[in-house]
C-alpha cells in the first residue's frame, strides 16, 4: 500500500481519536440542555474548574491564598501534604456537587419560567464569575496533574504497522493518552446510558427532560434533578478537564476547549449522548481529513473553521442535528 | 453637607493630580487574568518590582519616584487600546503592551500623542526604523533578527551549511505568528534549505495534524513561534512523536519554564532563544529585600529569577536608564513622555552600565539611534535541563544576518510610510 493512503488511514484514525475527546466535552453540554433547556455556556470554565481544583487539592494547595494573604500578611501557599489521587478525585466531585447545588440555589431557582436567551445569559455569568473564582482560589500558573497518565506514540503499533507501507511509511501513530480517552469514553458513556436507563434518578431525569409539567405533576423534584444533572455535567467536566489538561498542563486556556464543543453540539444535536459521540467522530475526523488533504494547498490552520462548515452543512439539511428531536410546533 | 462633601473631595482630588505630575508615570499593560496569563503574570512582576525597588533603594531616578498604573488588558487588543485610553492622560511615560496585536493599535495612537512604545522582541519589526517610526522602539531584538540568529545558530551546528536541510516553521496563526516568514524565505534562499511553514490556530490546545505532518515530513529542525498554551501542547506532541528535542528550537517567546515543565522529563533537551540570560543576578537581592520581604511584591514573589520575570526586570531597567538619560538630556529630573521619547532614542546600554546595576551580562551592549530603534539584535540560544529544572545557556550572545534583515525593515517600513504620508527622517 502506499505511504500516502496509509498517512490518510492514520490521519482518519487520529481524527477519530480526536473527536472522542470533543466528544467528552460536548456531553456535558448535551447533559444540561436535556434536562433544562439551558445551553451551559460555562461547560468549558468548569472543565477548566474541576482540572484546577483536583491538582490544587493533590498539591496540598491552600485555597484562596493569595487572597488570605493580602487580607491578615500571612504566607500560606501550601498546606504541607499531597493528596492521593483517587481522594482528590472523590474531594473534587464532591465540589462539583456543591457546585451544583449552589448554581441551583442562587441562580437558576430565581430564573424558572424565563425565556432561553435569560437562562444562557446567566451561564455567561457564571462562566466569568467561575473563571475568576477559580483564578482567585488556585492562581494563574500553568499546573501538571501528575496522575500519571500514559503519553507518547505507542512503539508497538508503530513498529507492528511499519511494514505495511515502503520505507518512507514509520507505522502508525496513536498517542496512548487518545487510547485512554476513548475508552474512558466509552466507559462514562456506557455507565450515563445505564444510569438513565436503570435507575429510579435516571428515569425521572428523561421524565424531566421529556416534559417538566408532567414530571412535576407525578410528584419529581425539578430542583433534585437538576442538581443532578449539573453534578453528572461536573464530573464529566472534570474528566474532560484531567485528559485535556494532561496534554497541556492546567492553564486558564482549558476553557476555550468548549469551543471545540460547539460544532459537535450543531452536528449531533443538543439532547442527544449519542448524537454527542457521533458528532465528535464526524468533526474529528471531517477537520482532521481536510487539513491532510487541503491544508497545504490553502496555508494550512483549517481545523478551527472548517469545523464549523461541516456542522453548517449538517445543520442546513437537518436542522436538529444529527440525532436530536425534531421540532413540531402544532397550531 | 453634601456640598462640604463634594469640596473636599474635590480639593483631595486636585491634590492627587498634583502629586501625579511629579511622579515618572509607568502604565503596566499587564496580563495575570484569561488563557495567556502564566506568561504575563512574571513578565509583569518583574517589571513592576524593578521600579519599586527603585523606589525603595534611590527614591525613583533623579529623585523622582515612580508611581506604576496597573491595567489588566487580558491580552486582548480592545482592552489593551482601553488601558492606553484609560492611563495616558495620568503622564504616561512610556507603554510596553506585551502583545503583538495591541502594538499595531497602539503605533498609530502613540505617534499622534507623542508617547513612546517600546515593544521588545515584539510588535512591529520594521519599527526598528526610527526615522520613520518615531515614537515606537524595539531594541534590544526583533523577531526578524530571532529568525536569523536561529539560522545563524543552525549553520554554526551543520558546519557553515544548511544546504539541503529542511527546517520547519511552526507558527501560532496570527499577526505575530507570521512575522518571520519573510526573513526565513529569504534566508532559506540564502542558505539553500527547504523552508516549510506549519500553521496552528489560536490558541494552539489540538496540534495532532501538524505534528503528524512533522511526523510524515521529517524536517530536519523544526522552529516555532507560539505563545501561551501553543508552546505547552506543542513540546508535549513534539515529544510523543519522538521529533529529537535538540532539533526543536522556540523564539524566545515560547521558551520560559512554564512552557516546558508539563511535558516533565519528555522535554529535556528542548532549546529556545533568548534575548536575556537568566542567572542569579545581584539585583536580585535588592528586589528580594526592599521589595518582597517589605510585601510590595507585585505577585507573590514565585516568579523570581524565572526566564519572564528576568525579562520584565530587564524592559524595566532600560525603561528607568532612558528615564536617566532624559533627565540629563534635558536638566530637568521631572520629565514629559516627549523628553522620554529623547532619553531612549539616546539610550546606550554598556557591559560596565549592566555590572553597575547588579544585572551583568542580563542583555548585550547596544545603543541606540534615530535611524536604529533595534539595537543590536543579538540572543542567545538556550536548552532545557529537565533533571536540573532550568535552562542552560548553549552559546554567547549571536548576531543575526542585517544583510538580510536590513532590506526587509527598509522596505517594510517605507511601505507604512507610504500608506501614512510619513516624511522619513530625524527631527
Amino acid at each position: 500500500m502506499s505511504a500516502d493512503f496509509l498517512y490518510g488511514i492514520e490521519v482518519v484514525i487520529n481524527g477519530l481519536m480526536a473527536g472522542v475527546l470533543y466528544a467528552l466535552v460536548a456531553l456535558g453540554f448535551v447533559l444540561i440542555f436535556k434536562a433544562s433547556g439551558i445551553f451551559n455556556y460555562a461547560q468549558g470554565v468548569m472543565a477548566l474548574f474541576a482540572a484546577l481544583t483536583l491538582v490544587g487539592i493533590m498539591e496540598g494547595q491552600v485555597p484562596f491564598s493569595h487572597l488570605i494573604n493580602a487580607i491578615f500578611g500571612t504566607d500560606l501557599h501550601y498546606f504541607g501534604w499531597t493528596v492521593p489521587a483517587l481522594l482528590a478525585i472523590a474531594v473534587t466531585v464532591v465540589i462539583m456537587i456543591f457546585f451544583a447545588w449552589a448554581v441551583q440555589k442562587f441562580v437558576f431557582r430565581h430564573l424558572v419560567g424565563q425565556e432561553p436567551i435569560i437562562l444562557f445569559m446567566a451561564t455567561i455569568g457564571l462562566a466569568f464569575f467561575l473563571e475568576g473564582v477559580g483564578d482567585l482560589m488556585w492562581g494563574s500558573d500553568i499546573r501538571t496533574i501528575g496522575l500519571g497518565l500514559p503519553q507518547g506514540g505507542s512503539l508497538w503499533i508503530e513498529e507492528a504497522t511499519a511494514s505495511l507501507g515502503g520505507d518512507d511509511f514509520y507505522g502508525f501513530f496513536l498517542d496512548k493518552l487518545d487510547i485512554l480517552a476513548t475508552a474512558v469514553a466509552a466507559v462514562l458513556v456506557a455507565a450515563l446510558v445505564a444510569f438513565s436507563q436503570y435507575t429510579k434518578q435516571g428515569r425521572a431525569m428523561r421524565a424531566v427532560a421529556d416534559d417538566h409539567q408532567a414530571a412535576l405533576s407525578v410528584g419529581i423534584s425539578l430542583d433534585f434533578i437538576w442538581i443532578l444533572v449539573w453534578s453528572i455535567a461536573g464530573f464529566v467536566a472534570l474528566v474532560a478537564g484531567v485528559l485535556w489538561g494532561v496534554k497541556s498542563g492546567v492553564q486558564f486556556s482549558l476553557s476555550l476547549i468548549a469551543l471545540k464543543a460547539l460544532p459537535v453540539l450543531m452536528l449531533g444535536g443538543f439532547t442527544s449522548i449519542p448524537g454527542a459521540i457521533v458528532g465528535g467522530l464526524i468533526i474529528g475526523v471531517g477537520e482532521k481529513l481536510f487539513e491532510y488533504l487541503v491544508g497545504p494547498l490553502v496555508g494550512g490552520a483549517t481545523e478551527n473553521w472548517f469545523a464549523y462548515v461541516l456542522a453548517l452543512i449538517f445543520l442546513v439539511f437537518r436542522p436538529q442535528g444529527l440525532f436530536g428531536e425534531k421540532i413540531i410546533e402544532r397550531v | 453637607m453634601k456640598i462640604k462633601t463634594l469640596a473636599a473631595l474635590a480639593l483631595s482630588s486636585a491634590l492627587v493630580a498634583g502629586s501625579a505630575a511629579a511622579d515618572l508615570v509607568i502604565p503596566d499593560l499587564s496580563y495575570r487574568t484569561g488563557p495567556y496569563a502564566a506568561g504575563g503574570t512574571p513578565v509583569s512582576d518583574g517589571y513592576q518590582d524593578y521600579f519599586n525597588m527603585l523606589n525603595a533603594r534611590d527614591g525613583g531616578v533623579g529623585g523622582v519616584p515612580f508611581r506604576i498604573v496597573e491595567c489588566e488588558t487580558g491580552y486582548n487588543t480592545e482592552k489593551g487600546v482601553e488601558c492606553y485610553e484609560a492611563t495616558k492622560g495620568e503622564g504616561a511615560l512610556i507603554y510596553q503592551p506585551l502583545s503583538t496585536g495591541i502594538t499595531y493599535q497602539l503605533i498609530p495612537k502613540v505617534t499622534a500623542d507623542n508617547i513612546p512604545l517600546h515593544t521588545m522582541g515584539y510588535g512591529r519589526t520594521s519599527a526598528a526604523n526610527g526615522e520613520i517610526f518615531r515614537n515606537v522602539f524595539n531594541y534590544p531584538a526583533n523577531y526578524w533578527d530571532a529568525a536569523s540568529v536561529a539560522v545563524n545558530y543552525l549553520l554554526d551546528e551543520n558546519g557553515g551549511s544548511l544546504d539541503g536541510k529542511t527546517i520547519a516553521l511552526v507558527y501560532h496563526n496570527s499577526a505575530y505568528g507570521k512575522e518571520p516568514i519573510r526573513t526565513l524565505e529569504a534566508l532559506s534562499e540564502m542558505h539553500g534549505f527547504d523552508f516549510t511553514q506549519i500553521a496552528v490556530d489560536h490558541p494552539g490546545q489540538e496540534q495532532k495534524s501538524q505534528w503528524l505532518q512533522i511526523r510524515r515530513e521529517r524536517p530536519d529542525y523544526v522552529l516555532m513561534w507560539g505563545w501561551g498554551v501553543m508552546n505547552q501542547v506543542a513540546v508535549q506532541e513534539a515529544a510523543n512523536i519522538g521529533f529529537p528535542m535538540e532539533n526543536f528550537i522556540g523564539n524566545w517567546w515560547s521558551g520560559a519554564e512554564h512552557d516546558v515543565t508539563p511535558a516533565g522529563m519528555a522535554a529535556d533537551g528542548y532549546k529556545s532563544l533568548n534575548m536575556n540570560r537568566v542567572g542569579d543576578l545581584a539585583v536580585f537581592d535588592d528586589i528580594k529585600t526592599l521589595v518582597h520581604d517589605a510585601g510590595n511584591a507585585a505577585g507573590d514573589g514565585s516568579n523570581l529569577g524565572s526566564v519572564l520575570y528576568t525579562r520584565g526586570m530587564y524592559a524595566a531597567m532600560l525603561a528607568a536608564e532612558a528615564v536617566a538619560k532624559a533627565q540629563e538630556i534635558h536638566g530637568v529630573a521631572e520629565i514629559t513622555p516627549a523628553m522620554m521619547r529623547d532619553g531612549m532614542e539616546a539610550l546606550e546600554i554598556t557591559e560596565e552600565r549592566m555590572a553597575e546595576l547588579g544585572m551583568a551580562g542580563v542583555g548585550p551592549a547596544f545603543s541606540v539611534s534615530c535611524a536604529d530603534h533595534g539595537g543590536s539584535g543579538l540572543g542567545i540560544v538556550q536548552q532545557w535541563d529537565a533533571a536540573a529544572g532550568n535552562w542552560v545557556a548553549l552559546t554567547d550572545y549571536i548576531a543575526p544576518d542585517d544583510s538580510v534583515t536590513g532590506p526587509l525593515i527598509a522596505e517594510d517600513s517605507a511601505a507604512f510610510a507610504a500608506e501614512n504620508g510619513i516624511e522619513p527622517g530625524c527631527s
